[in-house]
């Protein structure tokens, strides 16, 4: 079915452990780029801490504005993670195998980057609602109030942590072989580091068998999870009747479906970056890209059906200020523009071109649609959340306006070089492909003789 | 413990000139800072009580409509439950309080607020040397980054409770003491505070009347459901559009 590149065990340890043993020249300038960009980042909040949010351009009735975009968006991403790596695994799909740890790492990354974006940073407060006392996590004892259950802001946290820790935890226990190999490559204190993070691994049976236990048990556990988080994130506007075109019901599978949109646009993205940085040509072949491009069709299909449910419901309902919204989404400057950008870069362009076999085996056009994707589903959520706010009710009075300041913009970005950092310097520390998970897809496609037939060598579990 | 309290508000629309008497009462009383031309055009002003400007009919036969809005001390109110740390909640005599101190300023209220009467603290407040006297004792001064909003004067009630208790006797009806400031402060009682526990107040009385059948009595967005503690009281004008906001 798949063509397949047979390969040396002493070739993949070569080939996939460069980017660890030794620093690839553009390495060191890309780090330093990013940092910069996140640490402007980084002061742009320092300086609205400093002010208070005033610096912003958030205004009454527009409380919430590009860090709660920039919030879900990122809760999109991170859906790649288990949908790669626990569901591909559970189905058995040959081809995710040297994207199962990529996807993870962008998982770990970008909640990282959501809970930077939003919950600790868009607070009035933040240093009560973050660090060093958080008041919205169920251990503050000292201050004798139990956090209010019914508030999506105490389901958020427990939903992204939950989250965190099973990705956190996955990327470790498939890490652990990967690490001894490195443990006995090294030597002085680089040894020691990776001695002590693969805990004692040998590689006996036993070993094996317990990890291997791990990761699927890991991959089921962290099923309900796959629905649970983007539903929490949709219920934040969801439970909300103040604004039009968040109060819907069809909002959580909605949401869900257009984060593994995002998410898996955003794998691909990565294995074409993957191929282009590293070189691992060998490990991601166009069967790959052709797989991935499958699985977006119906995967984007599905969001745009969802999309228009959406549109459908809102309008059936026939309420005056919910079409009133829909007409500012959809017909009014500069809505009108972004909608129709919207349109074309999550959908019309990306959807037909992956509908191409030529398409989905160039890893140029891979990149070019699936970037598309994560512009259009970055438009997508902003049209969601600032047009609702800008209160299109019969009160004509407040109706609002929202231009997002410097200070927003710039510590948007930074969550983008967070990311992009977090995925640079794990693949300087820790090998992105894993290399155990490629091995045993090649001891599986082994073949040995007997009399004239050549038959499979291992019987798969 | 005396019979139970609620407190709520008629605002007869018909009767309000539009003098932004009542803005000026509640901003003395209530320690609101003060709303410049900057900070309205940032669309960040803080008016606990603000007076909705509606313009009807075409030059030159143009009317002005005014509508004060303020805080409906909803029944089912739709921000007391998103608020993660209990910053705001029902009490017993039917209010909708706000405590400073816990508010995180995570802003779901007020996107839940269908009636935008809740005011984010974007700046820290500042006040001009010689107002630093004039702030009420009695009322917090908020920091920056908190949510805050009308109490019905809050403290008012409190004091007026807590006198008659001492001597002896029940909280009057119509009370200056106990009126909030704006409805002191209105020239042309449009506003009337009063218990709706007690049949007798003339809050009472209004509810009773206007709710009826062939009464003035609307409740704002009235068709989400909150249940507010404020009744607006149509215009009694030939001229007039409908309520279109019952």
């Amino acid at each position: 079915m798949q063509e397949h590149i047979q390969l040396t065990q002493k070739e993949i340890n070569r080939d996939l452990l460069s980017g660890v043993l030794k620093s690839p020249k553009w390495w060191l300038p890309a780090v330093l780029v990013l940092l910069v960009v996140f640490l402007i980042g980084a002061a742009a909040f320092g300086y609205l801490l400093n002010k208070g949010l005033g610096v912003t351009g958030l205004n009454r009735p527009v409380m919430w504005g590009v860090y709660l975009v920039s919030f879900v968006f990122w809760i999109g991403i991170s859906h790649a993670g288990i949908m790669i790596s626990a569901i591909l695994r559970l189905t058995q799909a040959e081809w995710r195998r040297p994207v199962t740890r990529a996807a993870e790492v962008l998982t770990v990354f970008s909640l990282i980057a959501a809970l930077l974006s939003a919950p600790l940073v868009h607070e009035g407060r933040p240093w009560r609602a973050g660090f060093p006392i958080p008041w919205i996590m169920p251990w503050d004892f000292a201050r004798g109030i139990w956090p209010n259950i019914r508030s999506p802001f105490v389901w958020d946290p427990s939903a992204i942590l939950t989250y965190l820790t099973a990705s956190s935890l996955f990327i470790y226990v498939a890490l652990i072989p990967d690490l001894a190999i490195l443990r006995d490559r090294l030597s002085g204190w680089k040894s020691g580091f990776y001695s002590v993070l693969s805990l004692g691994w040998r590689g006996s049976p036993r070993q094996w068998k317990l990890q291997a236990v791990a990761g699927i048990l890991l991959s089921a556990l962290v099923l309900p999870v796959f629905v649970s988080v983007h539903s929490i994130v949709s219920w934040d506007f969801a439970v909300n009747i103040g604004a039009e075109g968040w109060h819907s019901t069809i909002f959580a599978p909605y949401f869900i479906i257009g984060a593994i949109h995002s998410g898996v646009a955003a794998v691909a993205t990565v294995m074409v970056a993957m191929v282009w940085l590293w070189g691992w040509d060998r490990y991601l072949r166009p069967d790959h890209f052709d797989a991935i491009g499958r699985l977006l069709i119906v995967v984007g299909t599905t969001w745009f059906f969802f999309f228009f449910l959406e549109f459908v419901f809102a309008m059936y309902t026939l309420e005056g200020p919910e079409l009133a919204m829909r007409d500012l989404q959809v017909f009014q400057y500069p809505w009108s523009i972004l909608f129709v950008v919207f349109l074309i870069t999550a959908f019309f362009f990306p959807v037909p071109m992956w509908l191409l076999k030529n398409v989905r085996r160039s890893m140029f056009w891979m990149f070019v649609t699936t970037l598309s994707v994560n512009v259009g589903m970055w438009l997508e959520r902003f049209i969601i959340i600032i047009p609702g706010l800008l209160r299109r009710q019969p009160l004509v009075f407040d109706w609002g306006t929202y231009h997002p300041s410097i200070i927003e913009i710039l510590m948007v970005a930074a969550t983008f070089a967070w990311v992009l950092l977090g995925l640079l310097i794990f693949a300087r520390i820790f090998p992105l492909i894993p290399l155990f998970d490629i091995k045993e897809g090649m001891v599986g496609r082994e073949e040995i003789k007997i009399g004239r037939r050549k038959v499979a060598a291992s019987i798969r579990e | 413990m005396e019979g139970r309290q609620k407190w709520a508000m008629t605002v007869d629309v018909d009767r309000c000139i539009g003098c932004q008497a009542c803005v000026i009462a509640c901003q003395s009383e209530n320690n609101i800072p003060i709303s410049d031309e900057p900070l309205f055009n940032q669309r960040r002003a803080m008016e606990w009580i603000r007076i909705e400007r509606y313009w009807e009919g075409e030059f030159p036969d143009v009317k002005a409509r005014f509508i004060p809005i303020f805080c409906q001390h909803c029944d089912d109110a739709p921000c007391e439950p998103v608020c993660p740390v209990y910053a705001t909640y029902h009490n017993s005599e039917g209010l909708n309080v706000q405590v400073y101190n816990r508010c995180i300023g995570s802003r779901l209220c007020v996107n839940n607020c269908p009636y935008q009467v809740r005011y984010f603290n974007f700046w820290e407040p500042e006040w001009p040397e010689s107002l630093q006297n004039q702030l009420n004792p009695d009322v917090t001064v908020r920091s920056r980054g908190i949510m805050e909003k009308c109490t019905f004067c809050i403290q008012r009630i409190r004091r007026t409770g807590r006198e008659a208790k001492r001597d002896g006797r029940k909280v009057e009806d119509g009370d200056r003491g106990l009126n909030p400031a704006c409805v002191n402060a209105c020239p042309t009682d449009t506003l009337v505070f009063g218990d709706v526990m007690d049949p007798d107040s003339r809050v009472s009385k209004l509810k009773e009347k206007e709710m009826s059948e062939d009464g003035r009595g609307y409740h704002l967005l009235g068709s989400l459901g909150t249940g507010p503690n404020v009744i607006y009281l149509k215009k009694v004008d030939e001229h007039a559009s409908g309520p279109t906001h019952a």
